[in-house]
């Protein structure tokens, strides 16, 4: 909440691919994240959902509207070094310590020698792996991987996580648990989350707000709030409230498509 | 530069036991090679050098001056070279050898370096890459017989020792592999990983010392060890119109000339350069197995 800007505002956003036949990506993408949100973005293959998390990344320029993040060009932001990103493979580094991962940011952001390797050290106790520092990536199971890329988003306390499907290669008992994690650190952290799932129990336990997206041309059909209590813990996933948020954000999906796939 | 480099911790996998077992394999394929080739010659002996029933000639003649027996070869390296001078023709081999190597040694470095420079290159300006990726394919079209010559003329005009021309036609036979395989390795990170870096305002420079170069490394030295023996074949034959008579390209020539009164001699020469290689490409491969960390091993 350091500055009144919210921290995503998007205003008739578009993106077309232009190519051999060009494809409307995203069309009049209109959404404002708030400081501290937690965002899930949810909706089928093709919906651009992975597609606004880069454009809000700057790993891709929109093709028409307005977007700012934190009051910033998505290019302002990115070179102030604002966004700390997660993707579906933790794309570690398979050269380095895992240590050494986590100090791969804090390099190219050029911090002090003695400051990388105690930061570094932190973000392994936030992720629980701090025995693991100097083992390698190939040492470490599919989960543990994930939250070492985690460790790394977070090493330079980036404002926003951006996070493409961070958890969708794990298995349904270590993914809960990652989410729980998450939700932990997000607590402790003071970030904006921005989360791309295909899940639907994944998108209402996490998120403070469920954006539910729509294929052909990508585009946001409803916003849900989730105002489930927090801390959420296993006991939330039980409660009435839940079932309720997963109805409504399923039926929200079911409303956003727009013919049966005849595929 | 490369940082992939530091705490490697060796290979633990490649244990004495192991590394004795694969000389003991080396050994016994090379005897099965040479009773093969015994085999070969007592076949062609026995039928007088046609196949039985067909009437027609084995391809390959096996008498004593097309194919020597292999004792006959191992001999021919221990004796005299001439008559009165005090030295074995393998001494005299592995002398040559060392000449050689060393300008293999040389056309390898600069083969290597201008190859990785190439690649990089390429990689940082596609432009350049599709302007001059055609030459970089068509020079190694054009056969190093041909080049050769040329080279030593140039070199002589433009006053580049006969010894660096040597080592220029080593090198070119040497960069294309390098070039070939720099490209794709520092292209072989995955899509989220220069975002990744792209996501913390890396600059190129940043994005090639590290991520690009060191996913790198392990294809590098895959080209390396095809560099290796393709600069002792570079060397073998600049030597040739450079009149080297010290090198093993002489040697080769020499005894080719005199086949017929002594086949055993080529022979064994060309067991020497090939072992020369052999030794060469070892080392590249000692290098790479102290410089790759276990991180590349699949996880146990």
């Amino acid at each position: 909440m350091s500055s009144g800007a919210p921290a995503v505002a998007a205003a008739g956003v578009g993106k077309v691919f232009v190519g051999d036949s060009s494809v409307e990506a995203l069309q009049g993408i209109d959404l404002t994240i708030q400081q501290n949100d937690f965002i899930a973005l949810i909706g089928p293959s093709g919906c651009g959902k992975s597609t606004l998390l880069r454009l809000v990344g700057d790993l891709l320029a929109p093709t028409s509207g307005s977007l700012a993040v934190n009051g910033k060009t998505p290019n302002e932001a990115r070179l102030a070094r604002e966004y700390g990103m997660v993707f579906q493979k933790a794309t570690l580094l398979e050269w380095r310590t895992v240590l050494k991962n986590i100090e791969l940011p804090l390099e190219v952001m050029d911090f002090d020698k003695e400051e990388r390797e105690p930061r570094a050290r932190e973000m392994l106790d936030l992720v629980q792996l701090s025995d693991f520092g100097d083992s390698y990536p190939w040492q470490l199971s599919g989960g543990m991987q994930q939250r070492v890329a985690i460790a790394r988003a977070l090493a330079f306390k980036p404002s926003i996580l951006l996070m493409d499907e961070p958890f969708g290669a794990l298995d349904e008992m270590t993914r809960e648990r990652m989410q729980l994690e998450l939700l932990e650190i997000w607590d402790r952290t003071d970030t904006t989350v921005i989360f791309v799932t295909h899940s639907i129990p994944e998108a209402v336990f996490l998120a403070t707000h469920v954006v539910v997206m729509s294929p052909r041309p990508g585009r946001i059909t409803d916003v849900i709030d989730v105002d489930l209590p927090r801390p959420r813990g296993f006991e939330t996933r039980e409660s009435p409230r839940f079932y309720e948020k997963l109805t409504e954000v399923r039926e929200a999906l079911r409303r956003a498509e727009p013919e049966p796939d005849r595929q | 530069m490369v940082e992939a480099i530091e705490e490697t911790g060796g290979e633990p996998t490649r244990t004495l036991w192991s590394r004795i077992r694969t000389v003991v394999w080396f050994l016994a394929i090379v005897g099965l090679m040479a009773i093969l080739y015994e085999a070969y010659k007592a076949m062609w002996e026995a039928t007088d050098g046609t196949i039985p029933l067909l009437g027609i000639d084995w391809l390959v003649r096996g008498n004593d001056i097309t194919m020597p027996h292999t004792w006959s070869i191992i001999d021919s390296l221990f004796e005299e070279v001439q008559r009165g001078r005090n030295e074995i023709l393998l001494v005299d081999l592995l002398k040559a050898s060392l000449f050689t190597l060393r300008e293999a040694l040389a056309g390898f470095v600069i083969g290597a370096s201008f190859g990785f420079g190439l690649g990089v290159l390429f990689v940082r300006f596609p432009l350049a890459e599709r302007s001059f990726m055609p030459y970089v394919v068509a020079s190694q079209t054009v056969p190093i017989l041909a080049i050769a010559p040329i080279v030593v003329i140039w070199g002589r005009r433009f006053g580049v020792s006969q010894w660096m021309a040597v080592a220029i036609i080593a090198a070119y036979l040497t960069f294309f592999p390098v070039v070939i395989n720099t490209l794709r390795g520092l292209r072989s990170p995955q899509a989220t990983a220069t975002e990744l870096m792209r996501s913390y305002g890396a600059s190129h420079r940043e994005v090639l010392v590290k991520l690009q170069i060191p996913a790198a490394v392990p294809y590098i030295f895959t080209a390396l060890k095809v560099s290796a023996t393709a600069s002792v074949i570079g060397a073998i034959i600049g030597e040739l119109p450079a009149g080297f008579p010290d090198g093993l390209g002489r040697k080769l020539l020499v005894f080719s000339q005199r086949f017929a009164s002594g086949p055993e001699k080529l022979y064994g020469t060309v067991l020497v350069a090939s072992a020369a290689g052999f030794l060469f490409v070892s080392l590249v491969g000692a290098v790479e197995r102290r410089l790759i960390p276990g991180t590349r091993r699949v996880a146990s």
